[in-house]
């Protein structure tokens, strides 16, 4: 592979490592030591993290965890430039300033599709089992190209910026991060074996509209629980779907399949734990409350579940 | 019939749900979790450690795509992006915060549902774009009739064209036949003895997505009726 996966972890370590420093420098935030530390452990796992032994790694995160916690991680005043001058500079760049932001989507698309399964002499272009990612990367870096071109801005003044929002959202980065820790703790100590046990061994299935009810709304509680969709589906496909809605009730499996798939989006999107979707946006939008944004989607997703069942009901 | 299944580790989920009902430190809810269930299910702490740690060195992909953006759509707020978003939105007159965020939606999840699920997301789209956008409508509009936008409306927009972008991306995604999702759903009904058609499984997915369509687009109409209210 010609652009491997790692080119972006250790690029994205590189800039961890100057928020790091930047931090440390930064009288104005109240925790700059704790705060630099957070940062240069989080960059040591992007620069280092498979060479690091296992338990070490773990110690990071521990460590990481305890600094965000008890409030290490805080920061400091952004330097931003008054609203005036930024009227005047969007009055002046105009709907230009739009190009380098959708570059970003075009490119990766582009990347994504169409340099799939391209290889110049042995070498795959893009790292296959990273497609997207690795498009993303290149994406994000040719509109830092084209963003300091149209400002006539510096690459290190990009890094400021990225500073910047990496500050205002502070802990939450990592949030996602540490919740996919735990999905795959919960997985390798069978902690979904036990919920599908409690969940089908109390409860009778014997009408259909119970059985559909049960299936979509153990979809929904069981993505609440681990914060992904992709881990409730077996475990309720395997355990209501297959056995009771396909096996006693006749159903149609692509039916089956497709409506529970979607029951558990529903509880995607009212669970803190799927915080990529909901927790991370609230910090990037300056959202007060932190959960702002479950509480804007549960009445969207509770209908959806209610038209899940009675679908799921009429069509199965 | 069943074998005996270890019922401790289910401690991990008690502390998760009631680490956040109490709005505890969410990270520190997540760490507590990690041990509780570790110790449950029999790990020793140099054991626990080394999963977590691999686990933690595995995941790394994952903040990726929110981090990677963010040098480039800096770079554009410093020099007013946001502020253009929301300055060209206020001279299209037939622009509300509700109908602007029901046409993202629509955008967003017909391009899912072709597998371009790239073109949208909350660092690259909803924040520097989508966002300033719908409150630059929503200003307008209240500016036209002398109100101004209140602080509570403001961040009720915002958390609503987030919302908009999830709803699109996930209601979108699963009718594309080539979704990561629709290859697990394959996968674990062939581990059942069952075959399915990857394609009558997108299809069968459509009726969801037009009712997620339906009922997001009409919270996002009553959006637009909260908001004409003006400041209480």
């Amino acid at each position: 592979m010609i652009v491997r996966v790692e080119y972006f972890y250790w690029l994205l370590g590189i800039l961890l490592a100057l928020v790091a420093l930047m931090s440390f420098g930064d009288r104005s935030n109240p925790r700059r030591w704790s705060t630099g530390l957070f940062w240069a452990l989080y960059a040591l796992v992007y620069l280092v993290g498979e060479r690091l032994p296992p338990s070490m790694a773990g110690l990071a995160m521990i460590a990481m965890a305890l600094l965000a916690g008890f409030g290490g991680v805080r920061s400091g005043r952004p330097d931003v430039l008054p609203e005036d001058a930024r009227r005047a500079s969007a009055a002046r760049l105009g709907h230009r300033l739009f190009v380098p932001a959708l570059v970003i989507p075009a490119v990766t698309m582009a990347g994504a599709t169409l340099l799939k399964d391209v290889r110049i002499g042995e070498l795959y272009v893009l790292d296959q089992k990273y497609l997207t990612l690795v498009s993303l990367g290149c994406a994000a870096m040719i509109a830092v190209g084209v963003a300091c071109w149209l400002t006539r801005s510096t690459p290190l003044q990009a890094g400021r910026e990225a500073r910047r929002l990496v500050d205002a959202m502070s802990w939450a980065i990592v949030l996602p991060h540490m919740l996919a820790v735990l999905g795959l703790l919960f997985s390798e100590t069978g902690v979904s074996k036990a919920v599908a046990q409690v969940t089908t061994s109390y409860i009778g299935l014997d009408s259909k509209l119970v059985a559909v009810a049960v299936y979509c709304v153990g979809m929904a509680l069981f993505t609440i629980v681990m914060g992904n969709g992709f881990a409730a589906f077996p475990v309720m496909a395997g355990g209501v779907g297959v056995p009771v809605l396909v096996a006693k009730f006749g159903g149609n499996p692509s039916v089956m399949a497709a409506i529970g798939m979607f029951s558990a989006y529903c509880g995607t999107l009212m669970t803190p734990m799927a915080a990529n979707f909901n927790i991370i946006p609230a910090a990037l939008l300056d959202l007060q409350d932190r959960n702002a944004v479950i509480k804007a989607q549960v009445g969207t997703a509770l209908p959806l579940l209610g038209a899940n069942i009675i679908l799921l009901y009429f069509l199965l | 019939m069943q074998a005996a299944v270890n019922m401790w580790p289910l401690l991990g989920v008690a502390v998760i749900v009631l680490g956040f009902l109490l709005r505890l430190h969410p990270v520190l809810v997540v760490v507590a979790a990690c041990f509780t269930t570790g110790f449950a299910a029999y790990m020793p702490v140099e054991a626990l450690l080394a999963s977590l740690g691999t686990a933690f060195v595995k995941t790394r992909n994952l903040p990726m795509i929110y981090l990677l953006p963010l040098a480039a759509i800096g770079l554009l707020e410093r020099f007013g992006l946001r502020e253009h978003a929301q300055a060209a939105v206020a001279r299209v007159r037939s622009a509300t915060a509700g109908r602007l965020l029901i046409v993202y939606l629509a955008v967003r999840e017909l391009s899912a549902a072709l597998g371009l699920t790239s073109l949208g997301g909350h660092p690259n789209m909803v924040r520097p774009v989508v966002a300033p956008m719908a409150e630059g409508a929503a200003e307008a509009r209240l500016a036209a009739g002398g109100a101004a936008l209140g602080d509570e409306q403001r961040q009720r927009i915002r958390a609503m064209a987030a919302a908009t972008d999830n709803v699109g991306l996930f209601f979108g995604e699963d009718i594309f036949v080539a979704f990561g999702a629709i290859v697990l759903m394959q996968t674990v009904l062939r581990a059942e003895g069952i075959e399915v058609d990857p394609l009558h499984m997108a299809l069968w997915g459509i009726p969801t997505a037009i009712s997620a369509f339906i009922i997001h687009a009409w919270r996002l109409r009553r959006l637009d009726r909260y908001l004409a209210r003006g400041e209480a």
